[in-house]
């Protein structure tokens, strides 16, 4: 077993071996899996954005055949509430408001799909029969969906003791010196915007299965979750009071979560709390409809920006003030959402001097809002990279140049911001030559004529981005209010014949996991792929991981498995000293062979392992049998990919109708494992961003009735939706971990939408218009266009 | 979707009976709309009436100046029909238009008509080529057969069996579709034929498929897209929703009635 054949390593597009089953529908997600004895749950939800329940009435619903049992909150008394995972405190340094986010509604529901009662019942029909059945006394309250309306004077109260539905008024940055930059600029440019609501609609609606064994007193939870760890200890520490050495959490296959299914939702400590009950497994399993109404939406935010200049087009301060929606509760991470994944990313690629920013979040009568692929960074990119075509345009500057004067030098690196924090490497520089060299950037007039001729506006645009993922330090972000550590763990376990299974403490639910990780030990300990399993996603078989969220997994997880590998080898080459009858520092070790240095005296992994669990001829005084190791590691900051998108355009100014001609994505992930994988991840993520620009959007009325509930009306991207993305990388490494990977998972939802936007506007520059609200959908455009023709007439 | 009792018989005649003894039975045929309805709890017919066992309803067949399409026929066969496409090319490229591979695999040209959707394709197409609706029991014209939203001329009970279609000179389709559902957001099926010339709007009018008598009487005057292009359809009689106002749909429905006749040659 020496170098792999073909090479498997770091660098190869290996095929991903999780594909076999996904392709072949044979994949074993949550709803799957049926339990000897299992019931099934129907949840019965408000209809109402707001409103008193003044009584609930459940007798004809337990009558109703293959009735279990109906519970409400009345029954749940013993148990907790959802918990928040991050506190933010307010400028003035006291906590965020928090109110208690019931599991079933208690006395009132502040949102269309709040869960008033649960039915258990032996079949998912017959629970829903029952449902019907029981009568709810809702006196209806007005509601309120926007964050705008919430803040007003005299809007309805979400949360009694909630003043003005502020749920925190936080800053960062320093006010005065901004203040100051601006009192010196040339010229200041404002820009204000709306970041659109999105329902994330993973393929694999949410789903639970809450099992208890009577006899060993053991709970079982199977869930579709990012990070069954933390959904361990969230509910069985705050929800149910379980200890988690009697709570296991499986999250299976998992068909995508985009963020939404990293959180705590009520369904999963409802199945686990109520199995107890009826002494049978229960499951849940979401339709579509009720995934629009329950899953944690994505963005809406509202913002304000000024940017201050000097006479060169320098960028001498920036302002921000943004309006934040919460939902009617608290998601497990919303809070840091659009503070320290927002507001710190306001320098962009940029070496702005100053910044100020100011967030405001507010509780409204709609779903809660928390991460969403990107998480944060979208926000901040979109806001920053529309206002610097904003700002080129009104100083006359070329757009590509605005931008070149003030990048951050690749010199300078790294760059302390003035929000917080410290991008440790990066070549704005080269991302967008490559860029401008694949989009053909300097032809593109000709482009625009020829679809002229053709009656088409064409529009180029262009956006240069930097992220922070690879989340996160824990000392770091508990110092920012993360009530939990952002770590990872890997345990490399060499089997005694050489082959290896790694645990992990990430969770894949599509990005490819079992192939890459499976590359990080095929090319360091030289196994074979189809030698390497890679396990994940049980609280019984894998130590307490952190799960995957904000790019982490590779870029922690990664690191945490190449520190276990050390440990491996360290270990190994103590045995294969041994064994050669070698001092150790002379014991080298490659890909798989351990040799004596300057002879040619080796063993191979495999050598190793059969001796380590086979010590016949073993220093069992010293070193203990086994191959076997953990490795916990803490990143030491975040990563910043980084990078440049553009976007071509062509509108029919017919219909308004936008659609996209081509995309080009030039992104620093650092070290790049699996090109085929990474090209795949960029494209997806560019896909939700096009999504997000041009189709997307969760429309509440003024009351909170949720107008766009399924996809008649909320538009996903279709395959004709999208045009080929072009995707090429330009490394440089991340210089805190040890595999230099920065991570790849959210850069194309975060570069992309700024960048087709920029393309819109760019397309409709005779027309007068200097911004188009996302999603710029046909009728929205023929407005524009039509408005424009109008005021010429 | 709640339990229902099911049918399934093998003649008109049997079906027309379990339909007239029970005004809460429904027929279905291909399920395209029913179907979701009744997952979604929307409706609770006592029984379901499956056509799809009565054999001789399906296809298509040409009699003299016209095609006859059997209720059962599918929008799949009718996009594919060498009949079809020889006679009536734009109404077979609608047929291909509509929805997605499994719509047109399992969706009628019987059930649309009978159902009427304000957004389905086939009205406005045989609203334009002046098509006969043949029943149970008689035969009624596309313009007494459409009656507004999902309303037609079908007694209750009363099956579509047929669709007569005269083939005309020349016939034409352009629709832009709603973003998010990909249903019409506004149609307009222009046809010059037996019938004269014919005008045909779907998705767009605010109480189903209508016919559109200035654009009529223009292209009989002059059949080019620029007879019609300056013909401004009232918004007062157009939906508005979330996709779009009345305003943005009447302007669809001059921009798609150009691209008919572009598409009609």
């Amino acid at each position: 077993m020496n170098a792999v054949q073909p090479f498997e390593g770091i660098g190869a597009s290996v095929r991903r071996k999780e594909d076999f089953r996904f392709l072949q529908g044979r994949g074993m997600y949550t709803d799957d899996i049926n339990r000897p004895g299992q019931t099934h749950a129907f949840i019965l939800r408000s209809p109402h954005a707001h409103a008193t329940i003044q009584g609930i009435d459940t007798a004809a619903a337990k009558a109703m055949p293959g009735v279990l049992a109906v519970f409400t909150s009345a029954d749940m008394t013993a148990i907790g509430g959802i918990p928040c995972g991050w506190q933010i405190h307010n400028k003035d340094g006291t906590p965020m408001a928090e109110p208690k986010h019931p599991v079933l509604a208690e006395g009132k529901v502040r949102h269309v799909g709040d869960p008033v009662a649960v039915v258990v019942a032996e079949t998912r029909a017959q629970a829903r029969d029952a449902a019907e059945a029981i009568v709810v006394d809702y006196a209806p309250l007005q509601g309120v969906s926007s964050t705008e309306a919430a803040i007003a004077p005299g809007a309805p109260a979400v949360h009694d003791g909630v003043a003005g539905n502020l749920c925190y008024d936080w800053h960062i940055g320093d006010k005065a010196t901004t203040d100051a930059a601006f009192a010196k600029a040339a010229k200041v440019v404002k820009f204000s915007t709306t970041n659109n609501r999105l329902v994330p609609n993973a393929m694999e609606p949410r789903a639970a299965i809450g099992e208890f064994d009577a006899m060993s007193g053991d709970y079982t939870l199977y869930t579709t979750s990012q990070n069954p760890h933390v959904i361990r200890l969230l509910m069985g520490a705050f929800v149910l009071s379980i200890p988690e050495s009697k709570l296991r959490v499986v999250a299976p296959d998992v068909g995508g979560g985009f963020g939404s299914k990293i959180y705590h939702y009520a369904e999963e400590a409802i199945v686990t709390w109520a199995s107890a009950k009826v002494k049978r497994p229960i499951k849940w399993t979401a339709d579509r409809t009720e995934s629009f109404m329950s899953d944690a939406h994505g963005r809406d935010h509202v913002s304000t920006a000024e940017l201050a200049l000097d006479t060169d087009g320098k960028i001498l301060g920036l302002k921000v003030h943004t309006l934040a929606n919460m939902g009617a509760y608290l998601s497990t991470f919303a809070p840091c959402v659009p503070t320290y994944l927002y507001a710190t990313l306001l320098s962009g690629v940029y070496a702005t001097p100053v910044i100020y920013a100011e967030v405001k979040a507010v509780f409204t009568n709609t779903v809660p809002v928390d991460a969403y692929r990107g998480a944060g960074r979208p926000e901040a990119t979109y806001l920053l990279e529309r206002l610097m075509d904003v700002a080129a345009r009104e100083i006359g500057m070329d757009r590509v140049e605005f931008r070149k004067k003030n990048f951050i030098p690749t010199a300078a690196f790294p760059y302390q911001t003035p929000v917080a924090l410290q991008y440790d490497s990066g070549d704005y520089f080269s991302t967008l030559a490559g860029a401008l060299e694949t989009s053909g950037w300097a032809t593109f007039e000709e482009r625009r004529s020829e679809a002229k001729a053709r009656g088409k506006l064409r529009g180029i645009g262009i956006s240069t981005y930097v992220e922070a993922c690879g989340i996160a330090p824990s000392a770091v972000v508990g110092s920012l209010g993360a009530r939990a550590g952002l770590y990872e763990v890997g345990t490399i376990r060499v089997h005694p014949t050489g082959s290896v299974t790694v645990l992990t403490g990430t969770h894949s639910h599509g990005q490819g996991h079992e192939t890459t990780l499976a590359q990080l030990v095929a090319d360091k300990l030289g196994v074979p792929m189809a030698n390497i399993d890679i396990v994940h996603g049980d609280t019984a078989k894998v130590p307490f991981g952190m799960g995957t969220y904000g790019s982490r997994s590779l870029a922690v997880g990664g690191s945490a498995m190449d520190k276990a590998m050390d440990k491996i080898i360290a270990k190994g080459k103590r045995i294969a000293a041994h064994l050669m009858e070698a001092s150790v520092d002379d014991v080298e070790f490659e890909r798989g062979t351990f040799r004596v240095a300057g002879t040619d005296k080796t063993k191979s992994l495999t050598d190793i392992s059969l001796a380590a669990y086979v010590p016949h001829n073993y220093p069992i005084d010293e070193i203990e049998p086994g191959l076997d190791e953990t490795a916990f590691y803490d990143p030491k900051n975040f990563t910043y990919p980084g990078g440049c998108h553009i976007c071509e355009v062509e509108i029919d100014p017919d219909t308004g109708k936008v659609s996209v001609m081509g995309f080009t994505a030039v992104d620093d992930v650092g070290r790049v494992i699996n090109p085929m994988i990474v090209e795949g991840q960029v494209q997806g993520g560019v896909a939700q961003g096009i999504g997000q620009a041009l189709l997307e959007a969760a429309i509440y009325d003024a009351d909170g009735q949720l107008i766009s509930g399924s996809m008649m009306d909320y538009t996903m991207p279709r395959a004709d939706d999208l045009a080929p993305v072009s995707v090429a990388t330009h490394t440089t490494l991340c210089t805190h971990n040890p595999l230099g990977v920065k991570g790849c998972g959210e850069v194309g939802a975060i570069g992309s939408p700024p960048a087709v936007m920029n393309a819109v506007v760019d397309a409709l520059r005779d027309f007068g218009v200097n911004h188009v609200e996302m999603p710029a959908t046909p009728a929205k455009i023929w407005n524009i266009i039509n408005g424009h023709r109008m005021a010429a007439e | 979707m709640y339990d229902f009792e099911y049918h399934k018989p093998s003649s008109v005649a049997d079906a027309v009976k379990i339909l007239a003894a029970d005004p809460d039975a429904r027929a279905i045929s291909g399920g395209m709309t029913l179907l979701p309805a009744l997952k979604l709890r929307l409706n609770k017919p006592t029984s379901v009436v499956d056509l799809s066992g009565i054999a001789d309803l399906r296809g298509v067949k040409r009699e003299g100046g016209k095609l006859v399409v059997g209720a059962l026929t599918r929008h799949y066969e009718v996009a594919t029909s060498a009949e079809v496409k020889a006679s009536i090319p734009a109404l077979a490229a609608m047929a291909a238009s509509i929805g997605d591979t499994q719509v047109r695999n399992r969706g009628t040209m019987g059930g649309s008509v009978a159902n009427n959707d304000p957004s389905a394709d086939y009205p406005a197409a045989l609203l334009a080529l002046g098509a006969t609706i043949q029943t149970d029991r008689r035969t009624i014209s596309a313009d007494d057969f459409f009656q507004g939203m999902f309303a037609t001329a079908l007694e209750a009970g009363e099956l579509v069996t047929a669709i007569h279609i005269p083939v005309p000179e020349k016939a034409g389709y352009a629709k832009m579709k709603n973003p998010a559902s990909r249903y019409s957001m506004a149609g307009v099926f222009v046809a010059k034929g037996p019938a004269g010339v014919r005008v045909a709007v779907n998705g767009a009018g605010n109480n189903g498929v209508f016919r559109e008598a200035a654009m009529e009487a223009a292209l009989s005057a002059n059949w080019s897209a620029d007879a019609v292009a300056g013909i401004k359809v009232d918004p007062s009689g157009m939906n508005g929703d979330i996709h779009g106002s009345a305003e943005y749909r009447a302007h669809l429905v001059t921009v798609m009635a150009k691209r008919a006749v572009v598409d009609a040659g």
